[in-house]
């Protein structure tokens, strides 16, 4: 994914791809003032900028929605595909084997992932699709004008909706259940945490879920809401800090070692993600214990935030298809058509 | 008693998943390889084991190969379908059945042969108690075998091949197939005319069904994704994907060039296979009409998006249940008008198991070439069954990959590009491929409101532009869309329009309503949407136009009146949709039906014949009373009549 580039006669502003933040860009914006979404979409460009991301090794997956728009607000040199509601996961497993070189980057909100898409979203979990997928998560459509999504939680109020009588879809869990390789929660007005464990997403091999709580300041953003602002800021219990070293090929890291760490987890590009356990020895090899920890913070009306599990060793959709190095959309016809003996062989297998 | 020399039907009724299909193939592999021309086709319940099931097979020495409603030879192992199967023969029949099966033989005028199918297997030692009833098969087979002249040579090349040269159990049929014989040398005494004799009518051909056809078809147009998901009557096409893939396109270092996804469900399948041809790959879904109700948003979105991908419809009846197993023509206007707002999509329809293959490989180069779905409509006939062919012929034209830019391209115009700018005046974009490096390469994908350059927008002019864009690509298509074929016969007073599998129903219903009623037709094959000028040439040539096809509303029928309104007068529908494959019967009754004798060919214009409101043909009409005076010389217009491709 990331790649090192001579830093000779860079400028002081330039990253290891030679690129400037603004490189990484996108357009301005169309969301609401305020919209979380936004502010995820800058972390996007941020840990892209950091990690030295070649924009062009990588494409942009959504849905239908909010959160579906924002591709276009992020990585203007990179191929992105603003498909069908609750559908992205399917052009996306298609789209990525076209050059397995590449990496993935999806967003999708609750509505596009929690109800329609549900079946598509796991389903590409179990297929270990290379890809973050980001679900920007408010509780509420907004492109529709603020119905119920299935995030939202039993009993909220909504001008118009009444009262939601539901209990709701836990994205995390359902990625977990359905043998996702990495999960993890974070709030957009945790800036830091979204941008580190967006890089440790990007680094791994395989699916990485970012159920990313992203209130709606126009249709979802009351006090006591569990997808607003507020309540976040007040519930938000993380699980560990987390910060993301860079291949050490690359550049130096030892400068950015934090005291206090627990577990340092390799990812398949050497890069190491250190996760600083704020509770005594949470373990992030183990599903039980991500359950577990889910359970209890809905108990506890906790939003519980981080990386709650990592496999780094299932092999991801298109590894497991042994493909050709040379990635198949560069294949020409020599590579592609059989020989012209071979009709002879297959017209002597038919009868 | 007269004979009938290799000019009648079989029939086998047996029970679901009793393993008969080995049996029925074998018998007719080996008329095939007697040189004799043959068809089979399997009429199965939608089930796995228990229902009744039947095989019919025609044997014809003139080519005529369609399915045929006379019931010759009627051999029943099933009990439950013992009164119906027995009642079916007609007069002058022979009728086998399993003599384990105790029900009341009622008719005089047939000849009737019991066999004893169970206890001849039970006498042979070599055979393993739970293989009895599939070895039991065999049984019928050899007493048929003995009882036709069917050569016992050609069953055992039959089960070699079926058996993929495995001595075993090739011996343990083989055997089963000679005691039958054996004993109805010694028990039986023919008493029916249905005889085979050799032919060389079958030279040079091969058999096999569309399904794979089509899967080696894709593989020759080098097909490097597929998204599928199961349905009767589209699977095996995407087995057969599976099976021959390794095999045609294996690598020294064992490395794949492809990738086959069976997906979660239609919608899924059609999902990857737009996102692989948005990124490049040759692409391709195979599905059933249910299947193609799932993908309808995608494909309205790769339309409109403009993506290449290709889309088989092996067709089936009908919705839901319904009848899965039976075939249909019934997704055409579905799938030419498939989508949200407005579309109109390519479709090719291949007319024989040969086409298949070659609409396998052609279709990629007409997706990639126009940039938009491409839709194959086959059908469970032409799809599940084997049917005689000419050998696959390697493709003849390099691949045709389109409009692509890929960093030296974009070099050299300095990335100075349009997604969807009309650059060439053919309505065809440019477009560029993900994992491009070059920096101004990638472009934002969506649905519509997009600007040349592929920008956001939602500006009335800009949308209406790409609309009438989009429009014209579907008249460059016709460039680039299999011509028509067209068996014109001399002095020939209608036209008949028709695709897909019912062309040897055409043919048959061609020679009979010229040798029993004077008229003399010509035969326009369609082979894609949009129309090509050889069907405005056709249609203008003929004041009756009878349009064959099988389904309830004559959907070709509405398609031909929309595109070609100053020629409604002319055209008569000719649809019925049953289930069954169509036969020369129903094709001859519809159109007499509908004829109107007196009529010439058209020099001018739009004729003046009368619009005769058309009824759905009736398959049970018996009206075949001769409408036109027997004046021209027989000449057959059946498969021997010249075709020419266009």
């Amino acid at each position: 994914m990331t790649e090192a580039l001579p830093m000779a006669g860079a400028a002081a502003n330039t990253n290891l791809a030679g690129l400037t933040k603004n490189d990484y860009r996108g357009n301005p914006s169309t969301l609401c003032q305020g919209c979380g979404h936004n502010s995820i979409s800058n972390q996007i460009i941020s840990a892209c900028y950091e990690m030295n991301v070649v924009p062009e090794n990588v494409l942009k997956f959504s849905g239908i929605g909010c959160s579906s728009k924002s591709p276009t607000y992020f990585l203007n040199r990179t191929f992105g595909f603003n498909s069908l509601h609750g559908r992205m996961p399917s052009i996306a497993t298609g789209g990525l084997f076209g050059d397995h070189h590449l990496k993935g980057i999806s967003v999708s909100g609750d509505g596009d992932s929690a109800s329609i898409g549900m079946g598509q979203f796991k389903h590409v979990m179990r297929r270990n699709v290379n890809m973050v997928y980001i679900v920007e998560n408010n509780g509420v459509y907004g492109l529709t004008k603020g119905q119920f999504s299935a995030t939202a939680e039993k009993g909220l109020n909504l001008k118009k909706q009444g009262e939601n009588p539901y209990m709701p879809v836990d994205i995390c869990m359902e990625a977990l259940v359905s043998n996702a390789t990495f999960v993890a929660r974070s709030f957009a007005g945790n800036p830091k945490q979204v941008k580190e464990l967006l890089k440790a997403a990007i680094s791994h091999n395989g699916i990485a879920v970012l159920d990313i709580i992203s209130p709606c300041v126009t249709f979802n953003n009351q006090e006591n809401a569990f997808h607003s602002y507020a309540w976040g800021k007040d519930h938000e219990e993380p699980l560990q800090e987390i910060s993301y070293i860079a291949p050490r090929s690359e550049i130096m890291l030892e400068r950015e070692m934090e005291e206090g760490e627990i577990r340092e987890v390799t990812m398949h590009d050497g890069s190491i993600v250190i996760l600083k356990n704020l509770e005594k020895g949470y373990d992030t090899s183990s599903r039980f214990e991500a359950l577990r920890v889910m359970e209890e913070s809905q108990r506890n009306n906790w939003l519980v935030t981080g990386l709650l599990y990592l496999d780094t060793t299932k092999p991801s959709l298109t590894s497991r298809y042994n493909l050709v190095d040379t990635p198949l959309n560069r294949l020409t016809e020599a590579d592609l058509r059989p020989a012209r003996a071979s009709i002879d062989k297959v017209n002597a297998l038919m009868f | 008693m007269n004979k009938v020399i290799n000019d009648f039907t079989i029939t086998v009724g047996t029970v679901n998943g009793s393993g008969s299909s080995t049996a029925n193939n074998t018998i007719l592999r080996s008329i095939f390889k007697m040189g004799i021309p043959v068809s089979g086709k399997n009429l199965f319940p939608s089930n796995i084991q228990g229902l009744p099931t039947w095989y019919t097979i025609r044997v014809n020495k003139d080519g005529f190969i369609a399915q045929h409603e006379e019931r010759n030879i009627v051999i029943t192992l099933n009990p439950n379908s013992f009164a119906r199967d027995l009642a079916s023969v007609a007069p002058g029949g022979a009728f086998y059945y399993s003599d384990d099966i105790k029900q009341p033989v009622t008719r005089t005028d047939i000849a009737i042969y019991a066999m004893p199918v169970k206890t001849i297997v039970k006498n042979d030692p070599n055979v393993p108690t739970d293989f009895r009833d599939l070895v039991g098969n065999m049984v019928y087979v050899g007493v048929l075998a003995h009882m036709i002249n069917m050569d016992l040579e050609k069953v055992l090349a039959a089960l070699t091949f079926h058996f993929k040269g495995k001595q075993k159990p090739i011996d343990m049929n083989f055997n089963a197939v000679k005691a039958g014989a054996e004993w109805a040398k010694a028990n039986l005494v023919k008493n029916d005319p249905y005889q085979l004799e050799a032919m060389n009518k079958t030279d040079g051909l091969i058999m096999a069904d569309g399904n794979t056809a089509a899967a080696i078809g894709s593989i020759f147009g080098g097909v490097q994704f597929a998204g599928w998901y199961p349905i009767t009557p589209a699977s095996s096409l995407a087995e057969a994907l599976n099976d021959y893939l390794p095999q045609l396109r294996k690598r020294e270092d064992g490395k794949h060039t492809y990738a086959v996804v069976q997906a979660e469900d239609e919608l899924a399948a059609l999902g990857m296979a737009v996102g692989a041809g948005w990124a490049g790959l040759r692409s391709m879904t195979s599905t059933s009409g249910p299947g193609l109700s799932l993908m309808t948003e995608f494909a309205g979105l790769a339309y409109y998006a403009e993506i290449p991908v290709v889309i088989w419809d092996v067709q089936r009846i009908g919705p839901s249940t319904g009848l899965p197993t039976r075939t249909s023509q019934g997704d055409l206007t579905f799938a030419y008008f498939i989508g949200h707002g407005d579309s109109h999509s390519v479709i090719m329809l291949p007319g024989d198991v040969g086409e298949c293959f070659d609409f396998g490989w052609q279709s990629f180069d007409l997706a990639e070439r126009v940039q938009t779905p491409v839709f194959v409509l086959s059908d469970l006939d032409m799809g599940m069954n084997q049917w005689m062919s000419k050998p696959f012929q390697y493709p003849n034209v390099p691949m045709d990959r389109g409009k692509v830019l890929w960093e030296k391209d974009l070099e050299e115009i300095k990335g100075n590009w349009g997604r969807y700018l009309d650059k060439d005046g053919d309505a065809i974009p440019y477009r560029t491929i993900p994992g491009n490096k070059h920096p101004m390469s990638s472009y934002f994908t969506r649905g519509t409101g997009h600007d040349e350059y592929a920008k956001y927008t939602e500006e009335a002019d800009m949308f209406l532009k790409n609309m009438d864009r989009l429009k014209r690509k579907n008249e460059t298509a016709k460039k680039y869309v299999p011509a028509p074929i067209l068996r014109s016969t001399k002095g020939s007073t209608a036209g008949i329009i028709a695709f897909g599998s019912t062309e040897a129903a055409i043919l048959e219903a061609q020679n009979q309503l010229e040798n029993d009623h004077g008229i003399k037709t010509d035969f326009l094959r369609i082979r894609a949407i949009p129309f090509t000028r050889e069907v405005d040439a056709f249609l203008a040539k003929f004041e009756q136009i009878f349009v064959v096809e099988m389904n309830r509303d004559g959907q070709m029928y509405q398609i031909l009146l929309t595109e070609y309104p100053q020629y409604a007068s002319r055209l008569r529908s000719v649809a019925f949709g049953d289930g069954m494959p169509a036969s020369a019967k129903w094709v001859r009754e519809g159109i007499l039906d509908r004829y109107e004798s007196g009529t010439l060919p058209s020099t001018k214009g739009a004729g003046k014949s009368g619009v005769k409101k058309s009824a759905p043909a009736k398959r049970a009409s018996a009206k075949s009373t001769p409408i036109a005076k027997k004046t021209t010389k027989k000449t057959v217009a059946g498969p021997k009549s010249k075709a020419k491709r266009k």
